[in-house]
């Protein structure tokens, strides 16, 4: 049933289009975590002037489809002359950089809101007893706060993160060439299912299952406190276990 | 400033909402079949909710729409052959709304699950022992009350999917998003449509917030006094 031929002729082209997939993740996940750490921050600020523009940021990226915002930035961009003449029309001609800046831009929004959460519900007693020690603003953030909140954020973050892997197939309208582009290759020159979608959906189920895997190790050394196994009150017993075996 | 666009952009809107209301119906229906299996006595049932919601949440949504779409057509076309029936071609409206209710199916699953099991047993036993029927005790005692802990996971659900229907344009689906190509590629101006439908989605989005929103403050009047006492 299944054409085992095409399958192994084609599997050098998925490998190629996974490691697409992969850079597209790798690099737009980079990004959006190192844009978004500061973001949150300003989301959640005292002052109005601060997280109001964070917050109109995520809410128009948020609300309307990547689809349309990936279209704006390839095809839209390029209709005004200024943009055409500037020094970022080599990188905007590129339909790589196109997509990484959407990505960028979506990741960035979704992850903000999921720090600023984290960030928000932070006891506010952790933070006046750091000041009460001497603690200095900047320590207070690194040692205190965002171990925290980071380990809040983590199951959540982790979500987005497979999200954005998802999210990274529409690259395949703009002229990528990554796993889903390879999929439709196939299918449109053999015609045939299961050795093109697929084989992608192959490739994307162990993607999932590999980051699945890989955010589950990090929670596990994260939030290593909140497992009732491997806290210290239920060592005794474990060990106990272990003493008659 | 739209060359004469805009009434087949709004054209195209009718479209995209109406991919999304069915869409939305098809989901619920899944959503439904989902939490029930997932929550039933059966393993065999539960296996498939299992499978059901994990395949479908670890794959993009537009690999499955152009499965669903294009093997969806091959299988139809296998059928016909063999009845000896004429060619019928898959209708992108039916693939693209069938595709999308499967997949927020999955989602949705998880949050009708989530919501089922809010409700406290002890009610739904005692429906049972007042000598109600199944039916009756889905019908009026645990629907009633689970809407109210499904509203905010049904509203995420709901904007996600509302932004999952501009895939449909890539499957052949005159809506929005392919209208707007079209105007683009015959004005020259591809900002100008893809930033007018952007905003209009913007819109769509608000407008669902602020009614769910209502709905969510309206079906849990009286909650806050009842937890006081």
């Amino acid at each position: 049933m299944i054409n085992w031929t095409i399958v192994i002729d084609m599997l050098p082209a998925f490998w190629n289009g996974l490691l697409m997939t992969l850079f597209l993740l790798v690099t737009a996940a980079i990004s959006g975590l190192v844009l978004s750490v500061p973001l949150a921050v300003a989301r959640t600020a005292q002052s109005r002037w601060a997280s109001w523009p964070v917050f109109g940021f995520t809410y128009v990226i948020r609300g309307t489809p990547l689809l349309v915002q990936l279209f704006i930035i390839y095809y839209g961009l390029p209709q005004f002359g200024l943009i055409r003449d500037s020094a970022l029309w080599p990188m905007l001609r590129d339909p790589w950089f196109c997509a990484w800046l959407a990505f960028t831009l979506n990741t960035t929004a979704y992850t903000t809101e999921i720090f600023a959460g984290a960030i928000r519900t932070t006891p506010s007693g952790e933070i006046e007893a750091a000041r009460a020690m001497g603690l200095t603003r900047a320590q207070v953030f690194r040692d205190v706060f965002w171990p925290g909140a980071w380990r809040r954020a983590l199951p959540q973050y982790g979500n987005e993160i497979v999200q954005l892997m998802h999210a990274t197939a529409l690259a395949s309208t703009i002229t990528i060439v990554e796993i889903l582009r390879v999929g439709r290759d196939v299918y449109t020159n053999y015609l045939v299912i299961p050795e093109s979608f697929g084989m992608a959906a192959v490739f994307y189920l162990g993607l999932t299952l590999a980051l699945t895997t890989l955010f589950r190790g990090l929670e596990r050394h994260f939030l290593r406190h909140l497992d009732p196994r491997a806290s210290a009150t239920a060592r005794p017993a474990a060990e106990k276990a272990t003493a008659h075996a | 400033m739209f060359h004469g666009y805009l009434p087949m952009i709004l054209d195209g809107l009718q479209v995209t909402l109406s991919v999304a209301l069915v869409s939305l119906a098809v989901a619920c229906v899944f959503g439904m079949m989902g939490a029930s299996a997932k929550l039933s006595s059966s393993p065999v049932l539960r296996g498939i909710g299992w499978g059901y919601t994990t395949v479908i949440r670890a794959l993009p949504d537009l690999l499955l729409m152009l499965i669903i779409f294009y093997g969806g057509q091959i299988m139809l076309n296998r059928l016909t052959q063999a009845q000896g029936w004429g060619y019928i071609d898959i209708n992108a409206f039916v693939a693209g709304t069938i595709t999308l209710g499967f997949v927020f199916g999955a989602y949705l699953t998880e949050t009708f699950r989530g919501a089922i099991l809010a409700i406290p047993r002890g009610q739904i036993e005692a429906g049972h022992a007042m000598g109600l029927t199944r039916g009756q005790v889905m019908r009026d005692i645990t629907i009633p009350q689970m809407i109210r802990h499904a509203i905010p996971g049904f509203t995420n659900n709901w904007l996600v999917m509302l932004k999952a229907t501009a895939l449909v344009s890539i499957i052949g689906l005159d809506d929005m998003v392919h209208r707007a190509s079209l105007a683009s590629a015959a004005t020259r101006e591809p900002f100008t449509f893809y930033a007018l439908i952007g905003l209009i989605y913007l819109a769509v989005t608000t407008v669902s917030i602020i009614a769910l929103g209502a709905l969510n403050r309206r079906v849990s009047r009286g909650i806050k006094a009842e937890a006081v006492r």
